[in-house]
């Protein structure tokens, strides 16, 4: 009995003794940790994905503070925390447009054929090892899914044979384009719909041998483009997407369907008469002369040949367009 | 003399880095750069010598006056992490870089072997007083100088032409093994 009283209270008596001596050593030894941090720590989601480039939630939050990176830094959080966290710094959000991962190929199990049967491993890397994947188009998306396996946010499904990234979800971690093996997601900011849907850097006639819907080079778009955005780099048409105003006329004017867009969903400029002072601001700058009206009198908009761009509604002094 | 010979013998001939094989996990892990081996170093020479010293009176007038020897295990780990606790405060008032660089490591000496090692050892050798701390200093120079001469080695690897697949832990493991073994020449010397 008494060894175990003896061992209960000599060995407590020592913690007692060691702890009240910590305690008195992390008074006289305190440091003073800006509280910033630890606020900012807290507004962060905590999820410790990596995303930001820093090691953890941890390192951003003392980055930030430090200066070092902005107060949307974190892009799992969206706006909310970025709101909290300038809040916290003391200043305002500044929110830019979120910029999401896309799968920049629209090769389904329809529209591109098979060059063989894969009976491997179920996964991209191992896939793309044996002679570039079982897709005829080596620069295609092979849709075995490792994409989906590193997606930590369940933003990736596979459909049809290839990846899909909801961009609802997708929160710009960037797990995705590192480990796809044949690079074949990129950036979009998230409210572009015009998007060329293909990576091939073939020649016109041996994309479209492999599949229905590659960009074959040709050049149409970048010619068709009012307003410049399109560039051909080699043999694969590239869009500016500062410049695009998601007029879609390179989306219809594409002979093999490779640049993504509904043309029913494009909008439309319309005119507010109270507004419009018939100035004629809006008629000269629009690319498809679909504005007519005399000057002092109330300008119409000509819905058939408006495409949606909306430099008009930039354009206009009296704020009287408006895009629907 | 003795107490020369038992410091001898802790730095060099039973070095605990590489003849006991005790502390492995900072030796590998803060040995990149000279200055924090140099820092980490310090930090376990001060738990060392104090831990040997205040163990020591644990044993001697508290666990056997009491009879409960088989709690030794339990209270030295009790005195290493409170030394651990307050060395790591200490560091963060005094040197905030270097409480960056060694980072994990520094609450990881609590567990660190070599540290409960050292008391154990000298209860087992029935060290006096003087001797205990002589011998806990000395396996804590040992540490030192094993990690330090290794860090400086592995700055130099940092520039050899190494064969991809040895790059990192496996020419780091490498080296290490090489130095156990120099080091395996001091045996007989005391």
């Amino acid at each position: 009995m008494s060894l175990i009283l003896n061992s209960v209270i000599s060995l407590g008596a020592m913690g007692l003794l060691f702890g009240s001596g910590l305690a008195y050593a992390s008074k006289k030894f305190a440091v003073e940790v800006d509280p910033r941090v630890e606020a900012i720590n807290e507004a962060l989601p905590g999820a410790n994905c990596g995303g930001c480039g820093y090691p953890g939630c941890g390192g951003l939050s003392n980055a930030i503070v430090a200066g070092e990176a902005p107060v949307n830094g974190c892009p799992v959080g969206g706006a909310e925390t970025t709101a909290k966290i300038a809040e916290i710094m003391g200043q305002t959000a500044q929110e830019g447009e979120k910029t999401v991962a896309k799968v920049i190929c629209n090769g389904t199990c329809n529209n591109a054929k098979e060059k063989s049967e894969y009976y491997g491993i179920n996964d991209c890397r191992a896939a793309a090892l044996v002679s570039g994947g079982s897709k005829s188009c080596q620069y295609g998306c092979l849709g075995l899914g490792t994409c989906v396996n590193v997606c930590q946010f369940g933003a990736i499904t596979i459909k049809d044979g290839i990846a899909n990234i909801d961009k609802d979800k997708c929160v710009s971690c960037g797990k995705c384009l590192e480990v796809c093996p044949k690079s074949v997601i990129d950036w979009v900011p998230y409210s572009q719909e015009v998007v060329v849907e293909c990576n091939s850097e073939e020649f016109g006639k041996d994309v479209k041998s492999k599949c229905a819907v590659g960009c074959i080079g040709c050049g149409m778009c970048a010619k068709a483009c009012p307003f410049g955005a399109i560039t051909m780099e080699g043999k694969l048409a590239k869009i500016d997407y500062t410049k695009c105003t998601q007029c879609m006329v390179c989306t219809a004017k594409c002979p093999t369907k490779a640049i993504s867009g509904e043309l029913s969903k494009r909008k439309k400029a319309v005119i507010e008469e109270d507004k419009c002072v018939g100035c004629t601001i809006c008629a000269k700058k629009c690319p498809v002369e679909a504005i007519e009206g005399e000057l002092k009198q109330k300008h119409s908009v000509i819905e058939d040949k408006c495409i949606g761009c909306g430099e008009c509604a930039k354009k206009c002094p009296k704020d009287a367009i408006k895009m629907k | 003399m003795e107490i020369f010979l038992i410091l001898v013998s802790s730095i060099l001939v039973n070095n605990f880095v590489l003849s006991r094989f005790l502390g492995i996990c900072p030796f590998l892990g803060v040995s990149k750069k000279v200055e924090t081996a140099v820092g980490m170093g310090m930090a376990v020479t001060f738990v060392m010598t104090l831990a040997s010293m205040i163990t020591y009176f644990v044993q001697y007038y508290v666990l056997e006056p009491l009879g409960i020897q088989f709690l030794q295990t339990i209270a030295f780990i009790l005195v290493i992490a409170s030394l651990v606790q307050f060395v790591e405060m200490v560091i963060q008032k005094m040197s905030p870089t270097l409480y960056q660089a060694l980072g994990v490591f520094l609450p990881l000496i609590t567990t660190n072997c070599a540290v409960l090692g050292v008391a154990i050892i000298n209860i087992d050798s029935n060290y006096n007083l003087i001797q205990t701390i002589v011998n806990g200093m000395g396996a804590a120079i040992g540490f030192t100088l094993a990690i330090v001469l290794f860090a400086g080695i592995r700055e130099r690897l940092e520039l050899a032409d190494v064969p991809e697949s040895f790059k990192g832990f496996p020419i780091a493991l490498i080296t290490a093994s090489l130095m156990a073994i120099a080091f395996l020449g001091f045996t007989g010397l005391v």
